[in-house]
């Protein structure tokens, strides 16, 4: 097998070998155990808590020459912490990267799903902030961790339903509480409720890692994800009254980008490999000149791979 | 066709640069060397050493002067750095009252065996600024007393100990190796080793605010400073195929006892409590402040109620790494706007029904 | 025999870093897809006697100080050639054991013996090799759980035939629970807690 180049000052993958022990040890256990939270002996990384040190170190335990990683944040392989993320890994494995979900075998995702559907034997590394699903109505991890325990859930589907009789809906859109195996309530991150659905059944795996609150979870492939709701309030996903400006995706997350100072917006894919695919197959949205004027995307000559 | 401009990564090395020329500031002033922040800025080197737990006076001032002084980025870098180093065991407990004592001062009794020793303090200095150290100047040569110190300079709380009037410091059963806050996650209730641990690296504002939070009436504790003790103690460390203790070197220790009244229970007499805290190099503040907390936080041990926050070990234990702190706060920096999508897309679908049903009983009321 | 135990000790994984995160992630995916059995990559630069390829990698690539093992008797050589490798503390008693060794064909299949794990950690608990002749030519079960789409056929040789009740019980006490790694050469399948023995 080639060792591909890493930086020669620090292990392969940056972890020593017994903190990536330490991590795969956790990890199995998540496997076994799906949604529920193991403790793991979290490291002090180069970047900061909160920003991506659980999934960079759950990467770190994963990551081997025969890999081939993408990293995004919001949907995005070109966000400011995504390319620092990859430029880590870069530097620390040397492994290659990608910025097409269908051939990378990791993925560190910060907030989406890839709206391609994964398929088996990719990995699915999610960046937690706040693991803990119940935090927001008990703040005591002691407290938390014996409602897990004992499954006592009842004081969460109160919270949703006091939303729904206040505001006509729950009002959750993101870290959208999922059951897992019909065992454990799970935060699956702040991904929008929008995603949910897509971790039900799926294929690939999902690994979750929290750094600064020490957690790893995980949902092993082909495993039941059900978002918590109510018979006469069935859970539903967000929805758009126009398709992608860019790439007229009518299936996808749309972020709203604002176009100027009188009320001015498009509504675009936040998927942005997802998008340029759909662009490079001759999708065309109803704004994409209007985003060119604004070097939102810009106009290539038949170029069809340019990154 | 149409790619996305990407701009990411060029802008991110853009701004390593822009920190290296601002780090620099005015290039027409002499560089600062390491060796002077160490030397000239201790208590900064101290507190960085503390908060990111690694006892390296010439990385700390490297940290300080990478970080621009700013401690928090500085313990980060500490941090950082400590996570790669290999691990060849744990030293032997280090014995303060050994130590080679530079500052030894009690506010329980007006003397005692080896005195008061002041020592370098800030305490009875005038805060005016000494406009001579804005020209250079040498520093005055200290007039200290020629007799040598005491060797015998017994801990407070070992006097009081003695008596019978102290809560006894005991090993755990079985005296087992202690948990390693580095290594291993915190599970709660937290024993002893654990919040120690957290304290010794927690921010010292944090345990400032809380210890003062205790002394002004959120907390049942009234402390007096026992001792408070600053010098150089040996670290030994006994390598397993030599089987005999090595001596590494001294570090600079500041160390803190907390005298707190107990009323006593069911099963014990009333007797002093004990508040423990220990810093690297002279670090006063901070000793102290954990040594208040640390007897705050007994409160489960002694059957107190924890009312309030600096009783409350998870909320403590939890909230006083900065390192972490900062990590979480700061990422609001992070790009948000896919959640911030949703909220809107729900804020814009209530608002919507809102005025439809207000419409539907206009036009029903009409 | 001198001379063996000293081949043993000189040899572990050929390549500690990229050997384990191969072996890992074949483990990942062993867990991942219960029933399904995966072949190690040939990395071992050698295993004591009576300790198949498999169940060397695995306590190479997942053990250490901070893991104790229990081995059954007749592992002597396992034991010093782990101490060696791995640093990994033999556990005194089953309930102590973060991972350990069984014989599929042994009568004395109680998995309730291994630590559990408990109600507020469940991943306290053991996780057990379990050595089998193959891992296919024997009795079929149907197993299905999360990792597997519908059912799948697991039918490892060698197995005692008490084993299967053990597996369900221990299945029953979920989240609690023991998880198995069914080895047989360099062949790996994973049975995590989850997995259901249908009919069972």
């Amino acid at each position: 097998m080639n060792t591909p180049h890493h930086d020669p000052d620090y292990n392969f993958g940056y972890l020593d070998e017994q903190t990536k022990r330490m991590v795969r040890r956790a990890l199995l256990k998540a496997i076994a155990i799906p949604g529920y939270q193991v403790p793991f002996g979290s490291r002090e990384m180069p970047l900061a808590r909160g920003w991506g040190t659980g999934g960079i170190q759950i990467t770190a335990a994963l990551i081997g020459p025969a890999d081939t990683l993408k990293v995004i944040d919001q949907g995005a392989d070109d966000t400011t912490n995504a390319v620092s993320i990859r430029r880590f890994f870069e530097r620390v494995s040397g492994v290659a990267t990608t910025e097409l979900t269908e051939d990378a075998t990791i993925i560190q995702t910060r907030h989406r799903i890839p709206e391609k559907p994964l398929e088996a034997g990719q990995i699915l590394v999610y960046q937690v902030p706040q693991p803990e699903p119940l935090r927001k109505l008990e703040p005591s991890e002691a407290e938390t961790r014996k409602m897990h325990a004992w499954a006592e859930y009842g004081g969460m589907y109160v919270r949703l339903y006091e939303d729904i009789a206040r505001y006509g809906h729950v009002a959750t859109t993101y870290s959208y509480p999922v059951l897992v195996n019909g065992r454990y309530v799970m935060s699956p991150t702040p991904i929008p409720k929008f995603d949910n659905p897509k971790m039900d059944d799926m294929p690939a795996l999902q690994l979750f890692g929290a750094g600064r609150e020490k957690r790893i979870y995980a949902i092993p492939p082909y495993t039941s994800v059900k978002s918590l709701d109510f018979e006469d309030h069935p859970f539903t996903v967000q929805s758009w009254t126009e398709p992608c400006a860019l790439c007229a995706a009518n299936d996808s997350y749309l972020d709203e980008v604002i176009t100027d100072d009188r009320g001015g917006r498009m509504f675009v894919c936040s998927d942005s490999s997802y998008c340029e695919d759909r662009r490079a197959k001759g999708h065309v949205g109803k704004e994409l000149a209007t985003a060119e004027a604004l070097a939102y995307v810009g106009h290539v000559e038949g170029g069809s791979d340019v990154a | 066709m149409y790619v996305a401009v990407k701009g990411g990564e060029a802008a991110i090395l853009a701004t390593h640069d822009l920190v290296a020329e601002e780090r620099r500031g005015d290039v027409s002033v002499p560089e600062l060397s390491v060796a002077q922040i160490r030397e000239q800025m201790q208590l900064a080197v101290a507190r960085v050493m503390n908060e990111g737990s690694l006892y390296d006076e010439d990385l700390s001032a490297l940290a300080l002067k990478q970080a621009q002084g700013d401690m928090i980025e500085a313990a980060f870098l500490m941090r950082a750095y400590r996570t790669t180093l290999p691990r060849f065991g744990s030293s032997v407990p280090l014995d303060t009252s050994n130590m080679a004592i530079r500052r030894r001062i009690s506010a329980t009794y007006k003397d005692l065996p080896g005195g008061q020793v002041l020592g370098p303090t800030y305490d009875y200095t005038h805060r005016l600024f000494d406009f001579a150290l804005m020209a250079s100047g040498e520093a005055p040569e200290a007039q200290t007393s020629a007799d040598r110190l005491d060797a015998a300079m017994p801990r407070v709380p070992d006097i009081l100990g003695d008596e019978g009037l102290m809560e006894a410091e005991l090993p755990p059963e079985g005296d087992p190796r202690p948990f390693d806050l580095t290594r291993d996650p915190i599970e709660f209730p937290a024993d002893r080793d654990v919040r120690l641990q957290t304290l010794a690296r927690g921010d010292e504002g944090f345990l400032l605010g809380l210890a003062y939070s205790v002394q002004r009436g959120f907390g049942g504790n009234h402390p007096f400073a026992g001792e408070i003790r600053l010098g150089e103690v040996a670290v030994e460390f006994v390598p397993e195929e030599l089987g005999f203790a090595v001596d590494l070197g001294d570090i600079t220790l500041t160390e803190c006892q907390m005298v707190n009244q107990f009323q006593g229970s069911k099963d014990q007499p009333p007797q002093f409590t004990r508040g423990y805290g220990l810093s690297f190099g002279h670090a006063e503040r901070k000793a102290m402040s954990m040594a208040i907390l640390d007897r705050s936080l007994k409160a489960r041990e002694f059957g107190e109620a924890a009312d309030y926050p600096a009783q409350q070990e998870e909320f403590v234990l939890y909230h006083a790494d900065n390192v972490e702190a900062s990590g979480f706060v700061e990422h609001l920096k992070l790009p948000h706007y896919v959640d911030f999508q949703g909220e809107l897309e729900l804020l814009r679908k209530i608002r919507r029904e809102q005025e439809e049903r207000a419409a539907t009983m206009k036009e029903a009321a009409e | 025999m001198t001379q063996s135990v000293a081949t043993h000790l000189a040899s572990g994984l050929a390549d500690p870093v990229f050997g384990s995160q191969t072996v890992f992630r074949t483990l990942l995916d062993a867990l991942s897809a219960p029933g399904k059995v995966f072949t190690l990559a040939d990395d071992l630069a050698g295993a004591p006697a009576g300790l198949p390829a498999a169940a060397a990698s695995i306590l190479l690539t997942l053990a250490d100080y901070e893991t104790p093992v229990w081995l059954p008797e007749g592992y002597d050589e396992t034991r010093r050639w782990l101490a060696f490798h791995s640093g990994a503390p033999v556990a005194s008693s089953k309930t102590n054991a973060k991972f350990a060794l069984m014989d599929a064909a042994s009568p004395d299949t109680h998995l309730g013996a291994f630590n559990l794990g408990e109600d507020r950690y469940p991943d306290t608990s053991t996780t057990v090799i379990i050595v089998c002749e193959a891992l296919s030519g024997g009795s079929p079960q149907t197993l299905r759980g999360p990792g597997i789409q519908t059912t799948t056929t697991f039918a490892p040789l060698g197995v005692h035939p008490s084993f299967w009740d053990e597996i369900a019980e221990n299945n029953a006490l979920f989240p609690l629970g023991v998880d198995l790694i069914f080895v047989a050469g360099s062949a790996i399948a994973g049975l995590p807690r989850t997995t259901q023995i249908a009919g069972a």
